[in-house]
């Protein structure tokens, strides 16, 4: 317990430095709110108007104030609204957040379907072919950027073979295949690469020897001891690996028109709709730091040598 | 397969093969068949052909000459950006590790919270400010990326700090400069040389995603990811325009990986 609270204490400077820069970045971005608005109302107003509203909403202050005033404001859930829809940015930004979450959870799910068995597999069958099979795969995966191998999908899965539609609207199974398996394949090369030499390293362990002497099956072996004490870091690597599913899910999902945060985001990009930029930036970052923490606090349950380690001290 | 000689034939195919690669992108003007800006209309989308082996794009200009002339911005500008944020992570890191004290605290602090970013996320934001660009494409991934370079060295130099031969350096007069340059980083490179060699092959890619989503090189500029952008609504009826740019890129990444692998194999028997 008093590790949780520690951590989560920990998290504080973090998050005032995540939403400290998210907010500096649009002071960088030159975006001047009043004159962003009237270019897209096309109004044409005098300097002393512009002025005005720039007092009326706090620009002329100094630029820590300017910070703790939207801060008050974000904890409120107001993020201002949207340069090119003008709807509310923190409203919109929730509205497409679960499909993003989805999509998230069927590649992880696919990735983790994928990656272990094979990692595992590879692992025990080192040096057979098998093995090299999965190695070259992975490989292969491992040098396709996200947006070739949706490409490659696309191509093949949707033109060639015809099997789910090019684009497709919604949220059904046919829409989030390609996403999902475009996403889940960037992952896998990685984590199968991982998740086989996370299980090497045990397996050369001695104990695994004297299981073997003793004449316990393999296979027991393996599911009961090898299995459970790669857990943690496999759950950490995957952990890990989230940071880069947020970031890729903005290319893929722009490019599948899935309408989640990522595509949003790249939309916003394109129209210089800073608010959106920045509402996605500050919230993918506090995701992020979220489900490291989970993950610290997850694997101290998962492996009892930690907790020890650290109230030993 | 094993022993160290197969290991160093390996290294040198590799290693030959990159340089290849750096050698068609410095001499891309000279090798292209094509004006790779040149437009024709007559031959808008032709099919790959004995003239135009990748075939043409929209404006008729061959796909191949714009290819090799990627190369250019592609390799040239990821080996650059590799570079950069190698040498001020290690010597941040190795200056932080050695000295320690305000200097250390404030800079892990402040790569703590890079660290807290989603990479790609923030990335794309810094390049969606600084306005798009190849230049800026570089800065964007500089700034997001050095930091895991200056927790590694970091950690190098506090532990190399302690070993005996360096504190009998410091005793008898070495400059913290001397014990830095003489003793630290010879024996931070080789980590940092590989970490840098592996990094080459993501940052071609999140480069070129940043040049796919419009934040890199824009049109007209040849540059993989931007092409495949632009051909894009074409995958279906002329796909050479989008696959061939994707496979230039898979093809240089995959290069480099290999080099980056067989490169850690090599210096780090303990491996395999």
């Amino acid at each position: 317990m008093v590790y949780i609270f520690k951590r989560i204490l920990q998290l504080i400077p973090i998050l005032f430095a995540i939403t400290f820069l998210s907010f500096g970045m649009m002071r960088l971005a030159g975006s001047d709110v009043v004159e962003q608005k009237t270019l897209n109302t096309g109004e044409v107003l005098s300097e002393e108007q512009l002025e005005m509203a720039r007092t009326e909403l706090g620009l002329d202050k100094p630029f820590l104030e300017q910070y703790f005033v939207w801060l008050s404001k974000i904890l409120k859930g107001d993020m201002g609204e949207s340069y090119v829809s003008g709807k509310d940015v923190f409203e919109t930004f929730v509205l497409k957040l679960p499909a993003t979450i989805l999509l998230t959870f069927t590649s992880i799910i696919t990735t983790v379907v994928i990656s272990i068995p094979l990692g595992i597999l590879a692992a025990v069958k080192k040096g057979k072919i098998l093995d090299s099979v999965v190695r070259f795969f992975s490989f292969i995966g491992n040098s396709m950027p996200g947006f070739f191998v949706s490409l490659v999908l696309m191509y093949v899965l949707g033109i060639k073979l015809d099997i789910f539609p090019i684009i497709s609207k919604g949220t059904g199974i046919e829409a989030i295949a390609m996403p999902t398996l475009t996403l889940a394949i960037a992952m896998s090369s990685k984590y199968v690469r991982q998740v086989r030499s996370v299980v090497l390293e045990e397996l050369n362990k001695d104990y695994v020897i004297g299981a073997k002497a003793r004449g316990v099956k393999y296979s027991v072996t393996l599911a009961k001891s090898v299995l459970r004490s790669c857990l943690v870091t496999i759950v950490t690597l995957l952990a890990i690996s989230i940071g880069s599913l947020l970031g890729g899910t903005a290319i893929v999902e722009s490019i599948f028109m899935w309408d989640g945060v990522g595509k949003m985001a790249v939309d916003a990009i394109n129209m210089r709709d800073y608010p959106i930029i920045q509402a996605y930036v500050m919230w993918m970052a506090i995701i992020y730091v979220f489900v490291n923490l989970v993950t610290d606090i997850t694997y101290r349950f998962l492996d009892p040598r930690i907790r020890l380690g650290e109230e030993g001290r | 397969m094993t022993g160290r000689k197969s290991k160093k034939i390996r290294l040198c195919i590799y290693g030959a093969l990159a340089v290849l690669l750096i050698l068609i992108a410095v001499f891309s003007d000279r090798l292209c068949p094509y004006n790779p800006y040149e437009q024709n209309l007559a031959i808008a989308y032709n099919p790959p052909s004995l003239e135009h082996i990748m075939g043409t794009d929209a404006y008729g200009r061959d796909m191949f000459s714009r290819i090799i002339s990627g190369a250019r911005v592609s390799i040239i500008s990821t080996l650059v950006l590799v570079v950069i944020i190698s040498v001020v992570g290690t010597l941040a890191g190795t200056i932080c590790g050695y000295f320690g004290g305000l200097f250390d605290t404030v800079v892990m602090r402040i790569s703590d919270v890079f660290l807290a970013f989603p990479g790609l996320v923030f990335a794309l934001a810094i390049a969606a400010i600084l306005g798009g660009g190849v230049s800026n494409a570089v800065i964007a991934l500089a700034f997001v990326s050095w930091p895991k370079y200056s927790r590694l060295a970091r950690g190098r130099a506090l532990a190399v700090k302690e070993m005996t031969y360096v504190k009998a350096a410091k005793l008898s007069g070495d400059t913290p400069l001397q014990v830095i340059v003489r003793h630290i980083l010879p024996n931070t490179i080789g980590t940092m040389l590989v970490t840098a060699m592996l990094d080459i092959g993501t940052m071609m890619m999140e480069l070129a995603g940043l040049s796919f989503l419009g934040l890199g090189a824009k049109p007209p500029i040849a540059e993989w990811g931007s092409m495949m952008s632009s051909g894009r609504s074409m995958l279906q009826t002329y796909p050479w325009v989008v696959l061939s740019p994707g496979l230039a890129i898979f093809i240089s990444v995959a290069v480099f990986n290999l080099l980056g692998d067989t490169l850690r194999d090599y210096l780090d028997p303990k491996q395999n």
